[in-house]
């Protein structure tokens, strides 16, 4: 590869990060509130819970899957484990057991896939209805409120810590773990070659069932974990919390330049597509623009990022 | 005096971002004649169609069909004059029907009205089929529930019924059974009675001193030269295609094997095969021979835990195996370089770096860890170690060469230092020079004692490089042969049910 080349690579790689960039210096200059610290805070604060579901779904997305369940499934765990905690359990064994049940419905969403051979994108659609349903029903439609007056728990989604929101602090440390996992283990190969070729990997001896119900299995942890902030900062779980959540999560993604045919993406690249998100919501509504033409803008990005991506692919 | 060449191609050069893959070719051919063009791969044979079909602009040089110049700038163009390409990955729609792939984009309407005018695309389907001598094909039949033989059938009649005159067959035999390829066989013949002419384009030479009248010679590029097939033999045009002396086709070899190390007892696999058992030597290579279909594939796959086993044992160093997933198969020591690379052997879009790695998984990490530095150590070891031609380790497997794309394959298996190896086809798409090279790797693995199994359907690589043949007719064991008294025709007489 020529120096020319392997330049133009790495600004092809570097595309969504330019993007952002310019964002940001734009709205710079056209609201004066947005380079505050405390905007800087809130918009963090704002973007981790479509970031923690999008890292998720960034490793579902890697194997040539994808998975619509992931909001319903936010509502649903965040119910249970705010049933947990109005049960007077211990807030640091609710968490704990709110994260398996995320872990454990993701882990169906992997078992329908693999062992019942149904398409993720059909799968997760049936969990996706089924999981609200469940929310539904366990909630009676009702949010759960009182929960907990726990420092621990009220620390997860509105709590500080050297004056950085702890959300954007669990955001960022579950980023590098997964930074870590996808880049430099075993596992994060076995995903990369499964979205790459399915047949070929496991003749290759790689478990591509067992990799995939690992991926569902961490996205429903993941998505629960997101639901605990939003839980946390309202002190109550919402049976409607959640909706809508996967397609920002996939935007986020796709924004950040992971193929949804599986096998070539990265996860930093998700991290800036959600905070490109996050920027658009927050810049637009700094410079007070209806909510209304937010959507057509949020819209326009995903379309220019994916018609940039594919030119730089060819 | 001569006949004016049907297509006539003189100094063409054709250069990509400064990278020149022709130059001054020459290439010509006459109404009713059989032309195979030949080459190493990367030699420049698929650019040459393309030039000629102008999908390729040529940068130099000039193209004559009928004696007149022509700059055909798509390849509609040239399928108005009467060129039409069967490409190697064919154009046939799969769940459509025989009569509407053969109309498809040329379909019958009553006049303008665009309501299609299916009973005579029927009939007419027909007459095209029946003119190639094709009767075992209905027009109602569903393409994709058609063997590849019968697409291909297809295509040539879609071909001939728009008054072809030149037709370029890429590796039409690639994926033919045997049966196939003799029926394409009187196809051609037929095609040619019609004066119709036929470019085609092997690397398998027995076809080509069978059918073709003239061979035309590509090397990097350049035009090395045409011959008339009756002047010339194998060697010759092997010399003219590699540019030195290859020596023998097959590599020397010692056929005494060691202990026995593999062993298959009664293996079946539902409705596919059963009743297999054999046993492999240490250090020896056991030829597999059979007609496409017979199981053969299905038999390895089976032993690799990639298809559900019916029952049978399976042992190695007199263990008894319990292979549920390939992942057991390679924990004891099992390779598989799978018939058909590009679907099942390598992560295309993937670099050979990690394609090799994907294998060898536990030893270049520790704890789910990989580490580094023992990935890109075995990684140029194994590169090195079978002289892959790559950029480096980072370039991706599909912009390489079949043969070195088989290098890679066969790499990501030697790490794991398997005790036996399986081949399926292991040559297929690969040029001559390359075939050598990964005869001589199967040479030197098996001196140190690892045992090969090695699944061919090209006779003359069973026959030159086995120590024992074992011949699959029907999923059965029809005769397990040692090399000595083994010839192609106790091998056919097996493959095809006879005694």
């Amino acid at each position: 590869m020529s120096w020319k080349e392997s330049l133009f690579k790495d600004f092809s790689k570097l595309g969504p990060l330019i993007g952002l960039i310019i964002m940001v210096i734009f709205l710079g200059f056209m609201s004066d509130a947005f380079f505050t610290l405390d905007n800087i805070f809130n918009l963090l604060r704002q973007i981790s819970v479509n970031a923690l579901i999008a890292f998720g779904m960034t490793f579902v997305i890697l194997t040539a899957g994808i998975d619509l369940s992931v909001g319903s499934l936010l509502a649903l765990g965040s119910a249970l484990t705010a049933g947990l905690l109005t049960s007077e359990m211990d807030p640091l064994l609710a968490v704990l057991l709110g994260l398996l049940i995320g872990f454990g419905l993701g882990a169906i969403n992997g078992l329908i896939i693999t062992k019942g051979k149904v398409a993720p994108f059909i799968a997760t659609l049936a969990t996706m209805t089924i999981y609200r349903g469940a929310t539904l029903v366990y909630t009676d439609g009702m949010p759960i409120t009182g929960l907990s007056d726990s420092f621990a728990f009220e620390m997860i989604g509105g709590g500080y810590v050297f004056g950085v929101p702890f959300p954007a602090i669990l955001m960022l440390v579950v980023f590098l773990i997964l930074f870590f996992v996808l880049n430099k283990t075993v596992f994060g190969r076995q995903v990369y070659a499964v979205g790459g070729n399915e047949e070929v990997s496991v003749l290759s001896g790689i478990k591509a069932d067992r990799v995939k119900i690992w991926v569902y299995s961490l996205t429903g942890m993941l998505s629960v974990l997101a639901g605990m902030i939003l839980t946390s900062r309202l002190n109550s779980a919402q049976p409607t919390a959640g909706e809508m959540f996967e397609l920002d999560a996939i935007a986020a993604v796709v924004i950040g330049g992971t193929s949804l045919m599986g096998g070539r993406g990265r996860i930093t690249g998700t991290l800036i597509g959600a905070l490109i998100i996050g920027v658009i919501d927050n810049g637009l509504n700094l410079m007070n623009v209806s909510s209304f033409y937010q959507q057509i803008v949020k819209g326009g990005v995903i379309l220019l990022a994916v018609l940039l991506d594919r030119k730089s692919n060819k | 005096m001569t006949q004016i060449p049907f297509a006539e191609m003189e100094g063409i050069s054709k250069s990509f971002s400064g990278n020149q893959v022709l130059k001054n070719v020459n290439f010509s051919i006459n109404k009713g004649e059989v032309h195979a063009l030949v080459g190493e791969n990367g030699a420049g044979k698929s650019t040459l169609i393309k030039v000629l079909t102008g999908i390729h602009k040529r940068d130099d040089g000039t193209v004559k069909i009928n004696g007149k110049e022509v700059h055909f700038t798509h390849p509609k163009d040239a399928e108005q004059q009467g060129i039409m390409v069967i490409h190697q990955e064919l154009n046939i729609i799969p769940h459509l029907t025989v009569t509407e792939n053969m109309f498809l984009g040329n379909n019958i309407t009553y006049g303008k009205t665009g309501i299609l005018n299916t009973g005579k695309m029927r009939r007419q389907c027909k007459i095209n089929l029946e003119m190639l001598g094709v009767s075992n094909i209905s027009p109602d039949d569903i393409a994709g529930e058609l063997s590849v033989g019968k697409q291909q059938m297809i295509e040539i009649a879609r071909a001939v019924s728009t008054n072809a005159e030149l037709i370029v067959m890429d590796e039409p035999t690639a994926a033919l059974t045997d049966r196939e390829i003799e029926s394409l066989f009187e196809v051609v013949e037929s095609l040619k009675k019609q004066n119709v002419a036929v470019i085609y384009i092997s690397h398998r030479m027995e076809e080509i001193f069978r059918i073709c009248d003239r061979i035309t010679v590509l090397r990097d590029g350049q035009y090395i030269g045409t011959e008339n097939v009756t002047d010339v033999d194998f060697d010759a045009i092997v010399r003219m295609m590699v540019g030195r002396e290859l020596g023998g086709r097959f590599p020397e070899r010692d056929h005494s094997g060691g202990d026995v190390i593999f062993e298959v007892e009664n293996l079946a696999g539902k409705g596919l095969f059963e009743d297999v058992s054999f046993s492999v030597k240490e250090g020896e290579i056991l030829g597999v021979a059979g007609l496409m279909g017979a199981g053969r594939s299905e038999i390895m796959e089976t032993i690799f835990g990639y298809a559900t086993k019916q029952h049978g044992n399976i042992r190695l160093n007199g263990k008894e195996l319990a292979i549920k997933h390939p992942s057991d198969a390679i924990k004891a020591g099992i390779g598989f370089i799978t018939e058909d690379r590009k679907s099942k052997g390598l992560l295309t879009d993937f670099s050979i770096g990690d394609n090799i790695a994907l294998t060898n998984m536990g030893s270049i990490s520790s704890n789910g860890i990989i580490l580094a530095n023992k990935e890109h150590r075995l990684i140029a070891e194994l590169m090195d170690r079978l002289t892959v031609k790559a950029t480096g380790a980072n370039q991706e497997t599909k912009s390489l060469s079949g043969g070195n794309q088989q290098k890679v394959v066969i790499a990501k298996w030697l790490g794991i230092e398997p005790k036996l190896l399986i081949l399926d086809e292991p040559t297929r798409g690969v040029d001559v020079g390359a075939k050598k090279e990964i005869y001589n790797i199967m040479n030197e693995l098996t001196k140190n004692g690892v045992a090969i199994v090695m699944v061919s359907s090209e006779l003359p690589e069973v026959l030159g490089v086995s120590d024992r043949i074992m011949v699959i007719h029907e999923g059965r064991i029809a005769n397990i042969l040692d090399q000595d008294e083994a010839d192609q025709e106790k091998i056919m007489t097996a493959a095809a049910g006879g005694e």
